[in-house]
């Protein structure tokens, strides 16, 4: 039985459904992340575990336990908010110390407790400082140490760096996922950052209109996107319309070109016009290896990135992007200049559901 | 391009004469108790009489008790309110707002009606269960203060996440209500405590019809009797008032930076 197990969690506001179908399962000390748009239901979802939201049906447990009708204090879930939350009117030390006086805890042990959370996120001087005299990312890692003092069984993050600038977000998510490493608690992550679920995650929970689109590690949801929606969420791609030429061999025609996919399509007819999509990164405009798939095309866009140069290639009616490093000695080609770029076929992701024509 | 400053000098001028020069007026006629020269006589007069201090102590510890109860009924509820029950919030305001369109007259009237030693909760019976119905009745006038700066206050700070916060760490809402809201709404318990205690000190209907001994209905008494008294009351009541909004503004400076780090 995993540690905590999510079935069938469904919430509606009214008539409004919120989320729907949710089952997830995780393990002991795994990182997961809640990733989608706003109002893709994976707040109200970690509002749920955390008992802020009652769930219209399904079930919550944790560690065999179900907390659906337990209050949030009874809980044991250690949470993380966007705006910090720290109590304005004490200083770091009782903020950090709060949980364990509500527990009524001895006070050695909350002086002890204190002092080794304040190591942990790297603020050991600043117990006597109030909120208002931290920045933003040292409060943010008081709300992280004030959250774990009291051990709990689970910590939720909700989008706890969107606040932060970019440069102190890259830090404080490599800190978190550090001390979450170090200390082996169960985590669930809500953000809408591909790029910090990427990072952070053992495993990412895409969400999209308040269903779970797909599970999976960050290496199987970049690389092998289920759906359209998770393939067009996370990372750049190019999304194309193609037609099934033989599912057996995968065999199929984009813009009247025959290309192929690494296997079959086992659940696609002859005809059937699919969703393709490829990343720019694994689109080359290197043409003479045979074993790729080719396409013949004329150059649209030429984007100077500085390392890298997006180049967009139109075929005879859809486009794709294509990512090549800046070579200094050798100037990106020009617009309207014919050109025939390749793939392997295993990049060519061919997504569920069938397109119209 | 630079716009004249003399217009708004003559408005603060015309101002502070009209506010100030009454004030002057009244103080200067209540040093004139000695003839040909200044004194502070009245003062001391007022000061030495045994009915000032009993109606001051009296509206004083009348101000106290209903600086606590309306505390006690008005934070919990403007808490609620922001917290769980935002759709009564009209409902609540013009509730709170009643009091200053009611006429003090109309609710006394109504208290002697309601509260009568012959009625089903005689509070007019004893002077101690008349004063305990006066305490009422002034948290009732002081409600659009009191709920109004405290509402203010809760405003400022995001009270649904430091109450959740809160509850992730196991606190029960008596501990969030008093070791957590409470202290971030200080400042704007004690502006609503300090007008109230500015109201209280000096009101006369609802304890003059109450036939108590506040200090309002003695600033009445000295003022239909004496000559060079009710001035030296009248400067008096205004220090009170007066240093009741500077501590308005002392705790409101002091609490600037703690409610900086609530988002």
């Amino acid at each position: 039985m995993a540690f905590l197990e999510i079935n069938n969690l469904r919430k509606s506001f009214g008539a409004n459904r919120v989320v729907e179908n949710f089952d997830l399962a995780v393990e002991r000390g795994e990182f997961i992340s809640f990733l989608g748009p706003s109002g893709c239901g994976k707040t109200t979802t970690l509002r749920m575990v955390a008992g802020f939201e009652t769930p219209t049906s399904g079930s919550i447990r944790i560690d065999g336990q179900d907390v659906v009708g337990l209050h949030p204090s009874q809980r044991k879930v250690g949470m993380v908010f966007q705006s910090y939350a720290l109590f304005p009117n004490m200083t770091v030390a009782q903020n950090v110390a709060f949980g364990l006086k509500v527990a009524k805890r001895p006070s050695a042990e909350i002086g002890t407790r204190v002092e080794e959370m304040l190591k942990l996120i790297k603020l050991p001087a600043l117990g006597g400082r109030y909120p208002y005299q931290l920045s933003g990312g040292q409060q943010q890692r008081v709300a992280l140490a004030r959250a774990l003092a009291i051990k709990p069984r689970v910590l939720l993050l909700d989008e706890p760096l969107s606040a932060l600038d970019a440069k102190i977000r890259v830090s404080l998510r490599e800190e978190i996922r550090a001390v979450q490493r170090q200390l082996g608690i169960t985590t669930i992550y809500v953000t809408h950052d591909q790029e910090e679920a990427l990072s952070m995650s053992d495993r990412i929970v895409v969400m999209n209109e308040g269903r779970v689109d797909q599970i999976g590690t960050p290496f199987e949801i970049y690389n092998r996107p289920r759906t359209r929606f998770v393939a067009s969420f996370v990372g750049t791609l190019n999304i194309l319309k193609a037609k099934i030429l033989d599912p057996v061999s995968g065999r199929i025609a984009i813009d009247d070109q025959d290309v192929r996919a690494s296997r079959g399509i086992p659940d696609g007819r002859a005809g059937d016009i699919r969703t393709v999509a490829l990343r720019p990164e694994a689109v080359s405009l290197e043409n003479r290896v045979s074993d790729r798939n080719h396409l013949r095309g004329v150059i649209e866009e030429v984007s100077f990135l500085g390392s890298v140069v997006r180049i967009r290639v139109q075929f005879n009616g859809s486009s794709i992007s294509l990512d090549t490093f800046n070579n200094p000695g050798l100037p990106p080609p020009e617009r309207g200049a014919p050109v025939t770029v390749s793939f392997a076929p295993e990049d060519l992701l061919v997504l569920e559901g069938t397109e119209a024509a | 391009m630079k716009q004249s400053k003399v217009g708004p000098w003559i408005a603060i001028i015309i101002g502070t004469l009209y506010f100030v020069v009454p004030l002057i007026a009244t103080f200067e006629f209540s040093l004139r108790m000695r003839r040909g020269e200044y004194s502070f006589d009245s003062y001391a007069i007022v000061l030495a009489d045994p009915r000032f201090q009993e109606s001051f102590l009296y509206s004083t510890f009348q101000s106290l008790a209903t600086i606590i109860v309306g505390v006690l009924l008005v934070v919990p509820t403007a808490y609620w309110i922001q917290l769980r029950l935002p759709r009564l919030r009209g409902i609540v305001e013009f509730l709170t707002l009643l009091p200053l369109v009611i006429p003090a007259i109309c609710l006394v009237f109504g208290y002697l009606r309601l509260y009568n030693s012959s009625s089903w909760l005689p509070m007019t019976g004893n002077d101690t269960a008349t004063s305990v119905l006066l305490m009422f009745s002034y948290v009732a006038l002081s409600l659009p203060y009191m709920y109004r700066a405290v509402d203010t206050g809760m405003r400022a700070i995001d009270v649904r996440t430091l109450t959740e916060a809160a509850e992730s760490l196991g606190a029960k809402w008596p501990t969030i209500l008093f070791f957590v809201i409470f202290p971030n709404v200080r400042v704007a318990i004690l502006s609503g405590a300090f007008l109230t205690f500015a109201i209280v000190i000096g009101e006369f209907t609802m304890a003059s019809l109450l036939d108590r001994p506040a200090f309002g209905p003695y600033l009445q008494l000295i003022g239909a009797n004496r000559a060079y008294e009710p001035p030296a009351l009248a400067i008096m009541a205004f220090m009170i008032t007066w240093a009741c909004m500077g501590f308005i503004q002392l705790f409101g400076r002091g609490a600037r930076g703690a409610a900086i780090g609530t988002v």
